[in-house]
């Protein structure tokens, strides 16, 4: 038996499942519909309504929003990681399922407790006012809105780096520091290098959901900030523009798709397609 | 393999619930938008099973019924999609020899534009749109949506974050139709809200209703279905409707074309409003029941007592009111609209 | 000590919203923020709604089924996708990412219309193969890391020792990943009891979730139910885990 025919099912699976709707949506893009009924003819005019000033603008914001959740979630989760693959082994599988449960609860759910904590009557003003301390209007700001895509998304960072870090021999660790390596260079030089796969699937799995994702900034921020995903979801179900909806749906695709390669030319590993980092 | 045999038998289990082989209708509605305990009673008096989905948005529902993954009997939808619906064939007349209790439906509500004979709608809750208002900390009379301009109420301002709600409010404002396709009058309307944006401290959706009762802000633009449930929660809210108008709404129960058991689904939107059923309704959701007996036997309780259940007539008569109408292709127009003012929010 | 205080605010920062939740579930009112005094009748509701049992047992059902399906073809397909030629690796990563990248209301209806096109059922099949569809990604982006890392002669050597190419995937490669492939059956449950849109749009026939039921329901405010199921769910689990982690310690002493 070949291993790589284990693969085959699958790829029958996504060009069925994705691929091919997938064609379908850049199809719906590229057409309007022509002056008979059912009849189509060939159109760039959604490209060029998608490229207006004012979209660019909602693509660029959710593209901040979605760098910056996946920055804070990398420099929160990167040592969340590090010091769970330092826990007992028999502990850690204990404490990821702990991580991750929370997530297992509803998000409008979570979204909803995390208003009640930060909203003007809400729990954490009582606190405050509890202890004398000045009230603060923490809900509808950036800083909820970081908050709330932190919190959906970190163990999605936490866990592909922990899992890469594990891996690291301790022996190796030991090595180094008798070979007279500080732990800082020992970090630097031996762990960190180690966790890059780990580091660029957690970036993967935050940074490509996140740049579509919209409640939960809709919520925590007060509506005010439109993101890209909102606008697609709103052609598609508000307006019965599917064309449109399509091309900003290519549009966003085309942007992650970018951004992601531009990820890779800064990445020196991934120059000599080298071990551990996802072929792209 | 014993524990693979016991995760079968455990997802047999989950899975052992089905078909009886009763009569079945499929019924589509919103949430949180009927006592459960009605449909029981239907299920019982006619030895049927309903089966019974929900939908969170006209346009969902819209879509789903465009495509056709499940032949619904009975569908709930508010006025402006009616009138797409109807205009698009996708709704069965309703044969009213079969509906003896639609006369229980106050006139008021009869013959309005979305479906001007009644000839494929039954009302079924109705409203308006209005303000809410903490009476603590709003002084004077609140009569004008430009209340929601006032600088005093800086930072205090929840809007509805959805285009053809907000963009009413200023249209009404500057007192143009909620419809116009007028694009001075649209552009107006625009400008007038972004103006407003730096007064208001968030766009809310459904969170304005728990956000209201515990008192986050003096001033929300609201259904008055909600506003109702909010007064009832907390007595320091208060409830307006603007004189310069607002819009009046419906939610009306229509049959699909392609239901497959329209004869019942007759039966149920009758049974919807049988005097007790529409009361048990109305008791459950505070939504305003168009049924006349039913209104009568709430009439005195706390929740109906008041403006946003029950606006008195001559409120109504004194303020003009108008429906949503289906906006066609405007839709795209209303949307870029919105998406200018959120832009211009931040 | 740092690591201790630094997953102890982790942890505080991860359940306080739960925590919130919970409490609420003891609210008289029907307030999700202001607190009135306590009560069980959410309990009490919970246990007399059937609607949303049957929302909860349907979750559960869909999410245990999936997560098992797609993280048995994830793993697989993960395997051979690491040994097809670089250019085919490729596409099919791009390809992987697509319904990771897609917003979710994309992916929804193009699913809609692939399942109305094939004239399937509208129901539990078809909510249940969205979910396999959606998770399988999750399951591959998580193994693939540790499967390139992993030392390519091990599996070989193993061949050159006699074992099937079989043998060599499930007594050599699988148990060297075993690690990232609980990873991703952990996602692929969590992306499963989290989804709404993908959901609402692929049932139909009276099977309904906990997210469909849940955001239906948000127009009128959350019932403080949903609440109540959310504090027992904690409670079974955390039961669990507490369990699971006295049986372990208990073994490693004897």
């Amino acid at each position: 038996m070949d291993t790589k025919k284990l693969s085959y099912p699958y790829l029958v699976w996504i060009t069925l499942t994705i691929l091919v709707p997938m064609l379908l949506i850049f199809l719906y893009s590229i057409i309007e519909p022509g002056p008979e009924p059912l009849t189509f003819q060939f159109s760039l005019a959604h490209y060029l309504r998608a490229l207006d000033g004012l979209h660019l603008q909602v693509l660029w914001g959710s593209f901040v929003i979605a760098l910056a959740s996946t920055a804070a979630c990398l420099l929160i989760g990167y040592p969340a990681a590090w010091f769970i693959s330092r826990l007992r082994a028999r502990s850690q599988s204990q404490v990821i399922l702990l991580l991750m449960m929370p997530m297992w609860i509803n998000m409008l759910l979570r979204s909803y407790a995390w208003m009640t904590i930060l909203s003007r009557n809400g729990i954490l003003n009582s606190v405050l006012a509890f202890f004398g301390l000045p009230e603060q209007n923490l809900l509808y700001t950036d800083f909820a809105v970081i908050l709330g895509m932190v919190y959906n998304f970190l163990p999605f960072m936490i866990l592909p780096i922990y899992t890469a870090i594990l891996k690291v021999d301790a022996n190796l660790v030991d090595a180094a520091r008798d070979l007279g390596a500080s732990p800082g260079e020992t970090f630097l030089k031996v762990i960190f290098p180690l966790s890059i796969p780990g580091i660029i699937t957690g970036i993967t799995m935050v940074f490509l959901p996140s740049m579509s994702s919209f409640v939960i900034p809709q919520l925590l921020g007060g509506g005010q900030f439109l993101m890209i995903g909102n606008l697609i979801e709103r052609q598609y179900l508000l307006t019965g523009n599917w064309h449109f909806g399509s091309a900003l749906a290519m549009l966003l695709m085309a942007f992650i798709l970018l951004s992601v390669w531009l990820m890779k030319r800064f990445d020196p590993k991934s120059m000599d397609s080298g071990e551990g980092v996802i072929p792209w | 393999m014993k524990k693979l045999l016991g995760i079968a038998l455990f997802v047999l289990t989950l899975a052992g619930c089905g078909n009886d082989g009763r009569e079945q209708l499929f019924v589509y509605n919103w949430g949180e938008y009927m006592d459960p305990e009605a449909i029981r009673l239907f299920e019982d008096e006619f030895g049927v099973r309903v089966v019974y989905d929900t939908f969170d948005s006209n346009e969902t529902m819209y879509q789903v019924l465009r495509a056709g993954t499940t032949q619904y009997d009975v569908v709930f939808p508010s006025d402006y999609k009616i009138e797409r619906m109807i205009s698009e064939g996708m709704l069965l007349p309703l044969d009213f020899d079969k509906l003896p209790n639609a006369t229980h439906i106050s006139e008021n509500l009869l013959g309005l534009g979305f479906d001007p004979q009644n000839r494929y709608s039954v009302p079924y809750f109705w409203g308006t749109v209005g303000i809410v208002y903490d009476t603590k900390v709003v002084s004077g009379p609140v009569d004008s949506w430009s209340i929601l301009w006032d600088e005093a109420y800086g930072g205090q301002i929840y809007m509805y974050d959805s285009q053809r709600d907000s963009l009413m409010v200023a249209l009404k404002l500057l007192g143009y139709s909620l419809n116009t396709t007028d694009m001075d009058e649209l552009a107006a309307a625009r400008d007038l809200l972004i103006k407003q944006s730096p007064l208001v401290i968030a766009y809310v959706t459904d969170h304005v209703i728990m956000s209201m009762i515990a008192g986050n802000a003096a001033l929300a633009v609201v259904y008055s279905g909600d506003a109702a449930f909010i007064m009832s929660e907390n007595p320091n809210m208060n409830f307006a409707i603007p004189k310069e108008g607002t819009n009046l709404w419906v939610d009306a129960m229509v049959i699909p074309k392609g239901a497959n058991n329209p004869d019942l689904a007759h039966a149920f939107i009758n049974f919807m409003h049988r005097a007790d059923i529409a009361e048990m309704n109305t008791r459950h959701v505070m939504y305003s029941t168009p049924n006349v007996l039913a209104l009568e036997a709430v009439k005195g309780e706390v929740w109906a007592d008041n403006f946003a259940y029950n606006p008195p007539r001559e409120v109504l008569d004194g303020i003009p009111m108008e429906m949503f109408r289906d906006p066609g292709a405007y839709l795209e127009i209303y949307d870029r609209i919105w998406s200018e003012v959120l832009i211009g929010a931040r | 000590m740092v690591k201790k205080l630094y997953l102890g605010l982790l942890f505080f920062f991860l359940y306080a919203p739960i925590i919130v939740l919970m409490v609420f579930s003891f609210n008289e009112s029907r307030s999700g923020t202001v607190w009135t005094g306590f009560s069980l009748t959410w309990y009490e509701e919970l246990f007399r709604d059937r609607r949303m049992q049957d929302a909860f047992r349907y979750t559960l059902l869909v999410a245990v089924i999936s997560t098992a399906v797609s993280t048995f073809i994830g793993t697989f397909t993960a395997i051979g996708i690491q040994k097809l030629r670089p250019k085919w690796q490729a596409f099919a990563l791009n390809v992987n990412y697509f319904p990771v990248i897609n917003p979710e209301i994309v992916t929804a209806i193009s699913l809609m219309m692939l399942y109305r096109s094939l004239r399937l059922d509208f129901g539990f099949a078809t909510m249940l193969m969205s979910h396999i569809m959606f998770s399988i990604p999750y399951v591959i982006l998580a193994v693939l890391p540790r499967l390139y890392a992993l030392d390519k002669n091990l599996a070989e050597a193993a061949q050159d020792l006699g074992a099937t190419p079989w043998q060599a995937i499930v007594k050599v490669i699988i148990p060297q990943i075993r690690p990232s492939i609980f990873t991703g059956a952990l996602m692929a449950f969590t992306m499963s009891l989290d989804d709404f849109v993908i959901s609402f749009f692929n049932s139909g026939g009276g099977v309904t979730n906990l997210s469909i039921e849940i955001y239906a329901m948000a127009r009128r405010g959350i019932r403080p139910t949903v609440n109540a199921l959310a504090t027992l769910m904690v409670a079974v689990i955390f039961t669990v885990v507490l369990i699971a982690n006295r049986i372990s310690i208990r073994k490693a002493k004897s």
